[in-house]
């Protein structure tokens, strides 16, 4: 009764949401305010019908209610309650339902929350987000369905997929999802401008908050995977350049561009249609993602199950949505209203820089993410790209970015003094060279790129701190003024400030631990001992453990100092497969990491990994998401403050 | 001046469109099928040990033997391998299958070991341990199945665990020609 509750449900959200994505569109051009209206609460009662059919689908989860196909296939009654929980959104037909789910939320805040926009743009927005709502509602329904029954009820579900029981993977997808479909906010706001035929610095500080909570949660999102990655998959790696890794990076990549073009739009009237562009992209690439997931198209660890009727669908809905504004995009682009000039150096130049760079950068991965493709249709020859190619490519790019983001920020507006800049930062430069020298003397033929890695992260961390030194005016005022002038600063430039150092921080983990760490690969007897950055392994013992639903070999390594070391590789019956269950002691200046093969004739085959600073990689990025959420608590965000005085001509401002 | 306005603006639709069609060109296509070089051609030159002194190994002569053949590239180290074993030992049930073993990078004792543990569907096995028929024949990973005509012809390869599916599809009909369903 409840899944079919669920499924009446759906049925009616989509009815409204091709409500909501075509009356408003007419209405906004006629100009009918009743029918404007109609957007806002048909968001909300979306949202509403689908957040009921995610319960239906949870209370049949929760009850293992195998009669239900979805549950069968992907639940089991012995599952801890936490795992049949996050099985909702573990497979193909319940993600599509949580997306649904946040998509709404997403449509419904903007309902709630959106009473300063202008109706006819809100009415506008909302249709747009409407009619991604339906295309969604309607892939559910008609290719998808979550709520299929099966007849007779099998006793047992199938789905104890041990991988899938984990809290890193049980809680990243929802942090993905967040992302890709907050993204479709920034998509919505730029198709409503276009049909509106008008950008204005406010339409850049509506779509500011929104895009900034989405990054946030993709930033979560991807940090959490690659963190999953590392302690899972047993390969001691951290990132893979899996199709399906790519395909998360590069709709952040293009959120990254378009909040920083943004930026421009807002404070200079200015790259408006490059951002608009920027928007409609960075929603398109999300959908990509999707689309290669799900479609069987490549292959990849994360697929899930392939089926080309699936695939045609999210294809054709991805040439409608991004064909759709990209049409929208070539037909009123070129009539927006060009905006103001500026200097080739100045603080817009290097935004325009920073764009150019991450605009490549995201170029550079869809191409080597899409290369096998093209490849196979021209030619038919199966090739794979990976770690040489997007090494070669990205890093060089990603090393300017950061050079010119330790730069950037200290630049004016307008017109900007590049010697004057280079002259504040000499120190941070020659403190950069001087530990590139240093590290060079004492690494002697040591891994060049990390030690240029970590000179280009101090430069830039050091930038960005002149940068909040040079705001408080600690040269001038003297400590106790520059501290109450740091305390009064925006939220939004401390954001700024904590983004680009957790940026940092990232780069050295990633420097550290894949030039300076160590690898020991070997075979190893009771008793046997392998030394490793300064540690002690010695292996006691093998044995064999039991656990619910597998069999373990486990090792134990006692390590002087730290408690005992208890890798396992595990052997699960249904369905059968083996894992790797690395030990990991985080030290404060490293990871150990060990993985154990199989035991045969008392040896055991050891994998033992000394990685430095390896924390560092997923502290940066959860820094990078918390400048996100600083930045969204500033208060000229949240109470839209100079939304008002855009509105208002400036003489008759009142504060 | 507008002109090159519009083209700017009319680019990111036609590199959509372009994006579009090759993905839909490549959507039925199981991107897990890899081709062979070596398809239609001569079975590489064989010529491997048994597991042990006394054991059969593997020869071109095993392979030319005027009727179709397999032959299953597997280890003792590969998980796939013993997730296909039930299906193999399914598979010689039938008469008119006939499967040799290609033990790849693995140590004599330890596939030994492996084949005492799950059973030997094998008619006999040759033992490749460093490597050097894999690379005539071009093994991409273990296990991969190759269907070798009766003249000593590849006539198939797949890479990875065989399926049911596999089997009765590719397998068996390339085995028993006239008796394809």
């Amino acid at each position: 009764m409840i899944a079919e509750l669920g499924q009446f449900l759906l049925v009616l959200a989509f009815g409204v949401a091709v409500l909501q994505g075509t009356v408003p569109l007419v209405a906004a051009m006629r100009r009918h305010a009743g029918g404007m209206a109609l957007a806002g609460s048909a968001a909300v009662l979306q949202f509403l019908l689908v957040a009921g059919a995610f319960a239906c689908l949870v209370h049949a989860y929760v009850t293992s209610d195998f009669s239900v196909a979805n549950v069968y296939h992907n639940s089991h009654s012995l599952k801890p309650m936490l795992y049949k929980i996050t099985g909702v959104w573990g497979n193909h037909e319940g993600s599509l339902v949580l997306w649904a789910l946040m998509l709404t939320l997403f449509g419904a805040a903007v309902a709630l929350f959106g009473g300063a926009l202008p109706a006819s743009f809100r009415a506008r927005a909302l249709a747009v987000q409407g009619l991604i709502g339906s295309g969604f509602l309607a892939f559910m329904l008609f290719t998808s369905n979550p709520f299929a029954r099966l007849d007779p009820a099998p006793l047992e579900g199938q789905g104890l997929n041990p991988l899938l029981q984990d809290p890193g993977l049980a809680f990243h997808p929802p942090f993905l999802y967040l992302g890709y479909v907050g993204v479709s906010i920034a998509f919505s706001f730029a198709v409503a401008a276009l049909l509106e035929g008008r950008v204005e610095p406010s339409w850049a500080r509506w779509v500011r908050p929104w895009t900034l909570a989405a990054w946030s949660s993709l930033t979560v999102g991807i940090t959490g995977g690659s963190w999953w990655a590392y302690y899972e998959l047993g390969w001691g790696g951290f990132w893979f350049w899996d199709p399906v890794e790519n395909a998360s990076l590069m709709p952040w990549l293009a959120t990254t561009a378009l909040l920083h073009s943004a930026i421009v739009v807002e404070k200079r009237d200015t790259l408006k249609s490059w951002t608009i562009l920027l928007a409609i992209l960075a929603f398109s690439l999300s959908l990509l993602g999707t689309f290669l997931v799900r479609s069987g198209v490549l292959t990849s660890v994360h697929a899930f199950a392939n089926d080309p009727a699936r695939g045609l669908f999210v294809l054709c809905f991805l040439a409608a949505v991004s064909g759709g504004a990209l049409t929208l995009f070539a037909w009123r682009a070129p009539r927006l209203a060009p905006g103001g000039l500026f200097a080739p150096v100045s603080r817009e130049a290097g935004l325009v820089l920073n764009n150019l760079l991450l605009a490549t950068l995201t170029a550079t991965v869809l191409l080597g993410t899409l290369y096998p493709l093209g490849l196979d249709a021209v030619t038919g020859d199966k090739i794979s790209v990976g770690p040489p190619f997007f090494n070669a490519t990205v890093l060089p790019l990603a090393g300017i970015l950061v050079l010119a983001l330790g730069i950037g920020p200290l630049l004016p507006w307008k017109r900007g003094d590049l010697a004057g800049v280079l002259a504040r930062l000499k120190f941070v430069a020659v403190a950069a060279a001087l530990a590139l020298l240093v590290g060079l003397w004492l690494a002697g033929t040591g891994p060049l790129l990390s030690l240029i890695a970590f000179a280009a992260a101090l430069f830039m961390a050091g930038g960005v701190l002149s940068e909040l030194a040079q705001r408080a005016r600690l040269g001038s005022l003297g400590p106790a003024a520059a501290w109450a002038r740091l305390r009064a600063l925006p939220r939004g430039a401390w954001g700024m400030t904590f983004a680009h150092l957790g940026l940092a921080v990232t780069i050295v983990g990633i420097a550290a631990a894949t030039g300076f760490g160590e690898e020991r690969l070997l075979q190893m007897k009771p008793g046997d001992r392998v030394s490793l950055a300064g540690y002690q392994l010695t292996l006691e013992g093998t044995s064999r453990v039991a656990g619910p639903n597998y069999v373990a070999d486990r090792a134990r390594f006692l390590v002087p100092g730290l408690p005992a070391m208890e890798p396992e590789l595990r052997r699960y019956d249904a369905p059968p497969m083996e894992t790797n269950e690395a030990a990991i002691a985080n030290r404060p200046l490293g990871d150990l990491y060990v993985v154990v093969g199989a035991a045969a004739g008392g040896t055991v085959a050891v994998r033992a990994y000394w990685k430095p600073l390896a924390l560092w990689i997923w502290g940066g990025g959860l820094m990078m998401a918390l400048g996100g959420l600083i930045s969204l608590s500033d208060r000229r965000l949240r109470i839209g403050a100079p939304l008002r005085r855009a509105a208002l001509p400036p003489a008759t401002v009142q504060s | 001046m507008t002109r090159t306005r519009f083209l700017f603006a009319a680019l990111p639709l036609v590199i959509g469109l372009a994006l579009t069609v090759l993905f839909y060109l490549q959507l039925g296509r199981d991107p897990a099928i890899l081709p062979s070089a070596l398809l239609g051609k001569p079975a590489p030159h064989l010529a491997l040990p048994g597991l042990a002194a006394g054991q059969p190994g593997l020869s071109d002569a095993d392979l030319r033997q005027g009727r179709p053949v397999l032959v299953n590239v597997f280890a003792s180290w590969c998980g796939a391998c013993i997730v296909e074993h039930p299906l193999l030992s399914e598979l010689v049930k039938d008469p008119a299958v006939i499967l040799y073993g290609l033990a790849w990078r693995d140590r004599p004792e330890a596939t030994a070991a492996f084949l005492a543990e799950h059973g030997n569907p094998y008619r006999a096995v040759g033992s490749d341990p460093d490597n050097r028929a894999g690379i005539d024949w071009g093994v991409y990973g273990a296990p991969e199945t190759y269907v070798i005509g009766g003249d000593g012809t590849i006539l198939f390869k797949w890479v990875g665990a065989l399926t049911p599916a596999v089997i009765a599809d590719e397998i068996l009909p390339r085995l028993k020609p006239g008796a394809a369903s």
